[in-house]
């Protein structure tokens, strides 16, 4: 079985050239500024093709095959701030998704296709101030007035947050409660009603914006409901599912990169007459770490053939995120411990790809989280 | 218009290259990519026939090699003709400069020739200039800017001292230097199309060139020797005792920079 093909190659080439010229030069730049101008890095995204890679030619997709996607998310994940990389991750594959899957033609052409293109940037508002693990316990309500939702309440950690031009939210629309009568809506930001109400400080991925979101009697038309009415729990597990891929693809290539980097100072590095790389402790522990990488790597890549398949990925997507996220912290601190104390050091890019991967035992859907979704896959539990 | 772009396959120079101990020349048998320094002749000339043209590619390369062809294709050119043939091994610039002009002749009508300046692997820095000769055509050299009008092309030509404003007929061959316009990345759709795009793979006797007259046969250039370069010298530290900066300054007229 061939998985890739002379234009996977060009594609990868393509975009390693992207990320050294247009976003590595500014990593120190949007690091200091807490977040990264959206807009103009977007468009020429959608310049390039990425942002809508598997979806509908129809709506300016590329109708590619998961293939790219994992070449394109690895690719990101080699950038030196990864929290662009993961405000790109919320456009492609978890934001989107649910749009692309159940949205009606006019809500993607109104919606997508400017995603695509990298005209709209997008965020996905599911984590509220007490619900975050737990998805049924959103609060945030959408009333029905005729042709209208009336939406209250507010939601936080939001990628993006600050200057998105529409969330695809998470909203209760019936009384129901639990897991029944959520919608998803689009919400462009310009709404009355809408407000970005803080912008959150984090020990990592600095260079993505978050946001603490409100909405005080946001009128939205119920139009923009997202597929069916009081389906939205279940469309946004399906969401979560693209979004846990795109994170495992991203680490990938992330881990890659570090261990690299790590081995190229270790090379250089001279203690006791002899670069550190002589040392076997550290070779073979560099080279335990890449034994592991590996596994995961090809792991993705079937999960990704699943994906282009449409099989149900569940188990895929939280295998792959859980050990992906729980490696990615195994690397970053053997990555910052062999360069000693200039690892430590602020400007060292350990010290942030130590910060940054830290998030992804948390964001999207939580360690723990996973070992929920397999124990109970896996019949390893009890009521 | 149609342009027509002459385009080097590379060994990556990111990839430590090597030389071939019999031949004296640069292992070519791994994968080659398009040369950085001809991504910006296609770049041009796809700025300069916009919609209402076509960007046709020229190369030689050994073992039928199409990767960098590829590239400038999903970039947006239209086609490519690749000359590949065993009897080439060895051919020297003129050699390559006559497989190119032939080819040229392949690719249909044109009102233009583009090529780079030197190659960032041979960089010898004559082929275009031999490619006007074998083609009768007039040669401009080291462009910084290139318009069309009519039937003329306007060249902004780099000099030591600035720019000389050349003015010269079409057709004609002319040479860009590094970083005249910024090269397109292809994009995910140009790489898709790419794959479709026709490539003319054609062997010497193609272009009726007898094989005597190229390759080693026909190389009028011969690599004697192949030695390591100079080691660079270590530079010189000053210490600062307070007059650091005069031997500096010292240092720097010497050097007749200052
Ligand atoms: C930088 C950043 C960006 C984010 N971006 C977004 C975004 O764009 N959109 C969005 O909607 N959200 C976003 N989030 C929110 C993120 O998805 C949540 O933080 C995450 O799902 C965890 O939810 P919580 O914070 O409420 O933790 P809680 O649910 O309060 O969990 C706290 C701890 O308890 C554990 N736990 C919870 N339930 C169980 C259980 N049943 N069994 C065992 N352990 C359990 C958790 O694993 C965790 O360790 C972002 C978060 C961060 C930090
Ligand atoms: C001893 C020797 C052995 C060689 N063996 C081989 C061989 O086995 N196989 C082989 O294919 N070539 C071979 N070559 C050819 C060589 O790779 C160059 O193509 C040729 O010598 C031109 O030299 P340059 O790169 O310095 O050209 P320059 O004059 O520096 O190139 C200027 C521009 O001309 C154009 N150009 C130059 N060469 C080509 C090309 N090949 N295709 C398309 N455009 C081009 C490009 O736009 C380039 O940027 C050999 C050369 C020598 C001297």
């Amino acid at each position: 079985m061939t998985l890739f093909t002379e234009e996977h190659d060009l594609f990868r080439k393509t975009l390693r050239d992207f990320v050294e010229r247009e976003i590595n030069p500014h990593a120190e730049e949007w690091e200091q500024a807490g977040t990264f101008p959206a807009h103009e890095l977007f468009a020429k995204l959608g310049d390039l093709g990425v942002l809508g890679l598997t979806y509908d030619p129809a709506y300016g997709g590329g109708g590619s095959d998961y293939g790219y996607v994992a070449i394109m998310a690895e690719e990101f994940g080699r950038m030196p701030c990864l929290g662009v990389a993961m405000a790109i991750g919320v456009q492609t594959d978890m934001a989107t998704p649910s749009l692309h899957r159940f949205g009606s033609h006019e809500l993607k052409q109104k919606y997508l296709a400017p995603a695509i293109r990298g005209e709209h940037v997008a965020a996905v508002g599911v984590t509220e101030p007490d619900a975050g693990s737990d998805v049924a316990g959103i609060r945030t309500k959408g009333v029905r007035d005729g042709d209208e939702w009336v939406i209250n309440g507010s939601k936080t950690f939001i990628t993006s947050g600050t200057q998105a031009d529409w969330v695809c939210l998470l909203v209760r629309t019936s009384e129901e409660g639990g897991s029944r009568g959520i919608s998803q809506i689009i919400v462009p930001t310009d709404t009355p009603g809408f407000q970005v109400s803080g912008k959150l400080d984090k020990l990592g991925m600095r260079s993505s914006d978050t946001a603490v979101l409100t909405f005080d009697d946001m009128r939205v038309p119920v139009s923009n409901t997202i597929g069916e009415i009081g389906r939205g729990f279940q469309q946004q597990m399906s969401q979560f599912q693209d979004e846990r891929m795109i994170a495992a693809y991203q680490m990938v290539g992330a881990m890659e990169y570090a261990l690299e980097r790590t081995a190229d100072y270790l090379k250089q590095r001279i203690a006791f007459g002899q670069p550190l790389m002589a040392n076997q402790h550290l070779a073979y522990e560099l080279a335990d770490l890449a034994s592991e990488v590996d596994l995961l790597k090809y792991y993705n890549y079937h999960a990704a053939a699943a994906q282009t398949r449409g099989d149900d990925i569940t188990r895929f997507a939280t295998v792959a995120k859980l050990r992906s996220a729980r490696l990615a912290r195994r690397v970053a601190d053997v990555c910052l411990q062999f360069h000693g104390g200039v690892g430590y050091i602020g400007e060292t890019w350990t010290a942030r790809f130590f910060r940054d991967t830290r998030l992804w035992s948390i964001g999207g859907g939580a360690d723990e989280i996973m070992l929920r979704t397999l124990a109970r896959m896996g019949g390893f539990w009890a009521e | 218009m149609n342009i027509v772009v002459c385009v080097k396959q590379i060994p990556d120079p990111a990839d430590p290259g090597a030389l071939d101990p019999e031949s004296k020349t640069l292992k070519r048998d791994g994968k080659l990519i398009l040369d950085e320094s001809d991504s910006y002749g296609v770049e041009m000339a796809l700025q300069l026939v916009g919609d209402s043209g076509e960007v046709t590619l020229v190369s030689m390369a050994p073992n039928g090699e199409v990767s960098g062809l590829r590239t400038a294709l999903a970039m947006g050119a239209a086609k490519a003709v690749l000359v590949s043939d065993d009897a080439l091994k060895g051919s020297d610039a003129l050699t390559t400069a006559k497989v190119l002009a032939a080819a040229i002749g392949k690719a249909g009508e044109y009102d233009l020739v583009l090529a780079a300046t030197e190659s960032s692997d041979g960089y010898t820095g004559v082929v275009p200039e031999q490619i006007a000769a074998v083609l009768g055509l007039p040669s401009v050299t080291f462009a910084k800017a290139v318009s069309v009008d009519g039937g003329t092309v306007k060249v902004d030509r780099q000099t030591e001292a600035g720019y000389d404003e050349v003015t010269c007929p079409l057709p004609a061959v002319v040479s860009v230097t590094a970083g005249v316009v910024e090269p397109r990345y292809p994009s995910f759709k140009g790489i898709m199309a790419a794959k479709s795009k026709p490539v003319d793979q054609l062997a010497l006797a193609d272009l009726g060139i007898e094989a005597a007259n190229a390759g080693w046969a026909g190389a009028g250039q011969e690599i004697v020797e192949v030695a390591a370069a100079a080691q660079r010298e270590a530079g010189e530290i000053i210490e600062d005792d307070g007059e650091a900066h005069a031997k500096i300054v010292d240092f720097l007229s010497n050097l007749k920079v200052i």
